[in-house]
């Protein structure tokens, strides 16, 4: 085929990816756009399969199978709590593969200059090289196919760029690697999800990150192997270190940044095999995810530096005194105020994941609609682990989608509302946020529940959420503590309704 | 341990203090209950309904008092009763311990444990045993009723074929429990209402409840309820004089007064003058709930009903919860059980009297004894104070034009330097960077703004969706494996073809996962 088609087939499978990713604007184009994302990854790899440069293409086609398969089964199987760690484990396989293909081409590299050296002839070609060598360097390129083509026609600039690009490639990957599966193991439970750090701390990882400079300048000039694979190992530690000092509830930034990782790790393989395609959809996931990060740290008021390099800076001074005392309930005075209620909001956190709660409160959303009350879910950006993961979770419960909204849209409703039910959610609900400005998270936007009529807080027991300091809204007046696990709570109350 | 109520002694009392539903509550966190053989009867329970409930009917009050370990009933011990007590017995009643100090030393001198329920603080985790409240809202409910009884038109406006009946005005002064709930009612039997209070904060209580808030123009710093526990403090006599005023421009139009206003540990301010009632119409009510305590309403005589000379009845029955002793003796035991609940934690029928606790050391008037009224403040205050809050200034045309400017040309000046830096870092790498580099770079760049565009336009609600979409497309990396995996080297197949395994997984996996959720997405 020629190479103008394999181009082409490029063009419109950029096009779908765009697609796909602008129709998740609403639910409804969101189920035709990731028809459009199928597409084009289809064509994409029907494209490169039968372009220039591609050999063994059954062993591929049997390969992207067994790949498919084992991923099909994962989602088949996964549960929609389980989503933060699925999409980690789905990130570092992505920054594996960079590192791999980065790994492929300085190989590829080292070939091209053996041929092209016992053919006489010098590699890289010096800049604006005679003619005469360029007919030559066509003669012996024919041997080559693909990538090692290209890289035999490049000239000594071009090859110093192109070492860049991978080493960029390769220690973005790396990077994004050993943080995902870190990230995952957090998620997971398989690694402690507390804030941890090796003696040393952030010295480390900026003794890493400079000898990963010193590295690239090394194979900047010498082109050998060992800088790179020094420069892997320093990444590696990067990814880990920096990803366990980062504590559990930061989960949906570290998550976003990864994300935006795999997709920088693309573009810059893509700048190194010079594939248009590869740097479009690099450039396309790595924006998604840096906004994302930006938006969650932004919905914490944290700068992303301060989220990365980990844990809550002190508190600026005393933190204001908590007045009044929490006073506890139980499942029938909780029942009998909703059934007077007329308007409830339901406020999920990560504690409802945990407990598997979805389901019931899914059921008891259902009652009380059904018995005419206006219900609806507010949801923090930051609630649960993932960006999202909460409309997931309620989505997969059958808690249609149009009564769960977002912050700014319901902050307003709370002082009209009858009661607020807090399941699982800290600091997205504390006051402390808004009234005190010593306190950790003093800015942060959040839930004013507290305006509400009638609070109740569905907690496991009296400890703090994760920037543990204390949280006034538990002593407020109109707050009554309903404690115990969040699903036993809510079927108890349904029971009672 | 064994809990008994005997017969009020107490003229004219209807009430008991405990139900055969409120004792069958108590037998569930561990007591014995007895009550005196037709002590229930004025409140329309008999001794079968009692023993129905397991409930152990005694004959004498004289045998109940010399068995039962706790004792609750509904008014102050009388003098014959004093002498019953004992030493280590419990004695739940209203007590005012702060106008029957003799009778706190007498019951003390004989060793019981004195509970006063109208000592019960105003805070929240106290309001289901906060008697005073629950009396009172009879008492508001009934003042109507009454007023209703004598007053000799309908409350509810009405045209009828046979004529105009205009609605009946009916003005609350003082809007507590029983002033909320005098409101409740007239304004649901249809009258229109008018409330006042001296605490401004309840004016949005009063119009809750559907009534009219009488505004007092006067400039005075009013004391903040919060301050008092919830309850009203003494004005100032110039205050005084503009609310009479205001009270002589609404009296001829009242039909109905229903005054309950009181003032914690002094007699009830007179706020209804004569001259006030020679201005009402005839035929006009006033039920004034304050009577026990001296009266709002200047002719007001305790316990009695009275017509003035211009023909305006004025009530001062001090009993109104005892006349629907049904409902009130329910709502008081309900009080009282809640309080034993309290002081049971072990719900095995074993009194634990702590006096850390800020409710129990409230109610207890004498203790192993000592006489403990006038307890300590309660560490909880009943009420958050407001905190005076800073109006933010509104910010006049001008200044709002000069800000939008502002921001607009920082916002300009941003973005400017942003793009010039940015083209210099391109040009000086295109100085430098061979032309097939700078095709590349520019595709890069745009397709970043392309993503930044599009990727702001997703749904909050979907960021799961995008990221595991996202998360299958950066798969793409497969075509960079796709394309060196038949180079002809073994390490360099070896590689790829991992890589080309591991791309497999993600792109069939993020996209089946992404399908999976947005399928769950539904609308109602």
């Amino acid at each position: 085929m020629e190479f103008g088609f394999t181009t082409a087939a490029y063009v419109v499978a950029a096009i779908l990816f765009i697609l796909s990713l602008g129709g998740l604007g609403n639910q409804e184009s969101a189920k035709r756009a990731v028809w459009y994302g199928i597409a084009g990854m289809a064509l994409a790899v029907v494209a490169t399969l039968m372009g220039p440069g591609s050999g063994l293409w059954i062993l591929s086609v049997i390969l992207i199978l067994i790949g498919g398969l084992g991923g099909m089964y994962v989602a088949r199987r996964v549960q929609m709590t389980e989503m933060p760690q699925l999409v980690a484990a789905m990130h570092s396989l992505v920054g594996l593969a960079a590192v791999f293909v980065g790994f492929n081409a300085h190989i590829e590299i080292g070939r091209v200059a053996d041929a092209l050296n016992n053919a006489g002839i010098p590699f890289p070609l010096p800049d604006g090289g005679g003619d005469a060598a360029i007919a030559a360097v066509r003669e012996i390129a024919k041997e080559f196919q693909g990538f090692a083509e290209v890289v035999a026609k490049k000239t000594v600039r071009e090859i110093a760029i192109l070492r860049v690009e991978l080493v960029l490639g390769i220690w973005i990957g790396a990077v994004t690697f050993t943080g995902s599966v870190i990230a995952y193991g957090k998620l997971a439970g398989r690694v402690t999800s507390a804030a941890k750090k090796l003696p040393g701390g952030h010295g480390l990882n900026a003794g890493a990150a400079l000898a990963s400079v010193l590295c690239l300048i090394w194979y900047f000039s010498s082109g050998g192997l060992l800088p790179l694979v020094i420069l892997t190992v320093a990444a590696l530690f990067i990814g880990y270190h920096l990803i366990m000092g980062i504590g559990g509830a930061d989960m949906p930034v570290v998550v976003s940044m990864l994300n935006s990782y795999s997709g920088w790790a693309a573009a810059a393989i893509g700048f190194s095999l010079g594939n248009d395609l590869l740097i479009v959809v690099g450039a396309l996931v790595g924006s998604s995810g840096a906004i994302l990060s930006y938006i969650m740290c932004k919905a914490m008021n944290r700068s992303f530096v301060s989220v990365i390099l980990g844990g809550f800076g002190g508190a600026s001074g005393p933190a204001m005194d908590v007045e009044g005392e929490m006073v506890a309930t139980d499942a029938a005075t909780v029942a009998s105020r909703l059934k007077e209620a007329s308007s409830v909001i339901i406020v999920p956190g990560y504690g409802m994941a945990v407990a598997q709660a979805q389901q019931a409160v899914s059921e008891l959303t259902r009652r009380l609609r059904d018995a005419g009350k206006e219900v609806r879910f507010a949801i923090h950006p930051v609630a649960g682990r993932l960006p999202g993961h909460m409309n997931v979770l309620l989505a997969e419960a059958r808690v249609p989608y149009d009564i769960v909204l977002e912050m700014d849209e319901i902050n307003k409703d709370f002082p009209e509302t009858d009661m607020v039910i807090v399941i699982g959610s800290n600091d997205i609900v504390n006051p402390a946020a808004q009234d005190d400005p010593n306190a950790p998270i003093a800015g942060m936007p959040v839930l004013e529940v507290w305006k509400a009529k009638d609070v109740i807080v569905s907690k496991r027991g009296q400890g703090t959420g994760y920037s543990g300091i204390e949280n006034p809204l538990f002593f407020k007046e109109n707050t009554r503590m309903l404690y115990g696990d969040a699903k036993d709570s809510v079927n108890e109350v349904l029971g009672l309704l | 341990m064994r809990i008994g109520t005997p017969k009020e002694v107490a003229n004219g009392e209807a009430r008991v203090a405990m139900t055969p539903d409120s004792a069958a509550q108590l037998q569930e966190i561990g007591y014995e209950c007895m009550i005196e053989s037709g002590a229930g009867l004025a409140a329309r329970f008999s001794d079968q309904d009692y023993r129905d409930a397991g409930v152990e009917v005694v004959k004498t009050a004289a045998a109940l008092w010399a068995s039962a370990d706790i004792v609750a009933k509904v008014r102050p011990p009388g003098d014959t009763e004093i002498k019953h007590m004992r030493k280590g017995q419990t004695v739940i009643s209203f007590f005012y311990p702060g106008q029957n100090e003799k009778l706190l030393e007498a019951a003390n001198s004989r060793g019981a444990h004195i509970i006063a329920m109208d000592m019960v603080p105003r805070i929240s985790r106290a309001q289901k045993m906060d008697a005073l409240s629950s009396m009172a809202n009879i008492a508001g409910y009934r003042a109507v009723i009454e007023a209703g009884n004598t007053f000799g038109r309908f409350f509810t406006g009405q045209v009828t074929a046979a004529g105009k009946v205009p609605p009946a005005k009916v003005l609350v002064v003082g809007a507590g429990v029983a002033g909320l709930a005098a409101i409740g009612t007239a304004t649901s039997l249809g009258a229109r209402v008018y409330a006042f209070d001296v605490r401004p904060e309840v004016a949005e209580q009063i119009e809750s409840m559907g009534a009219e808030f009488v505004f007092l123009d006067f400039a005075e710093d009013q004391t903040d309820g919060a301050a008092t526990g919830g309850y009203a403090a003494p004005s100032s006599p110039e205050f005084r004089e503009a609310q009479l005023a205001r009270f002589r421009e609404l009296a001829p139009d009242m039909d109905i007064v229903i005054t309950t206003a009181l003032i914690p540990g002094r007699d009830a301010p007179v706020l209804w003058t004569r001259d006030m009632v020679e201005l009402q119409k005839a035929g006009s009510v006033i039920v004034d709930l304050a009577a026990e305590r001296g009266g709002n309403c200047e002719l007001t005589v305790a316990d009695e009903k009275v017509i003035s000379d211009n023909g305006v009845t004025i009530i001062g029955y001090t009993d109104f919860p005892s006349r629907m002793a049904t409902q009130s003796s329910s709502l008081y035991a309900t009080n009282i059980r809640h309080l034993m609940t309290d002081l049971t934690p072990g719900k095995n029928g074993a009194v634990v009297h702590n006096m850390d606790d800020d409710v129990i050391r409230g109610v207890t008037a004498a203790f192993e004894g000592r006489i403990t009224f006038p307890p300590p403040p309660p560490r909880v205050q009943a009420i958050a104070a407001r905190k005076p809050a800073a109006a933010p200034r509104e910010l006049t045309l001008e200044e709002k034009r000069a800000a939008e400017v502002e921001t607009f040309r920082k916002d300009t000046r941003f973005q400017v330097g942003v793009l010039v830096a940015g083209a210099l870092v391109i040009l000086a790498a295109g100085a430098w960077a061979p032309a097939s580099f700078m095709q590349h770079l520019i595709v890069f760049v745009l397709a970043c703004f392309v993503g930044f565009q599009v990727i702001w336009g997703v749904a909050h609600s979907l960021h799961t969706p995008l990221m595991a979409v996202t998360n299958a497309i950066s798969s793409i990396i497969i075509v960079g494996a796709l394309m060196q995996i038949g180079a002809g080297t073994w390490p360099v197949m070896i590689l790829a073809a991992l890589s080309v395994l591991m791309a497999g997984v993600n792109i069939f996996g993020g996209f089946m996962v992404t399908r999976r959720m947005l399928a769950m997405f539904r609308k109602s």
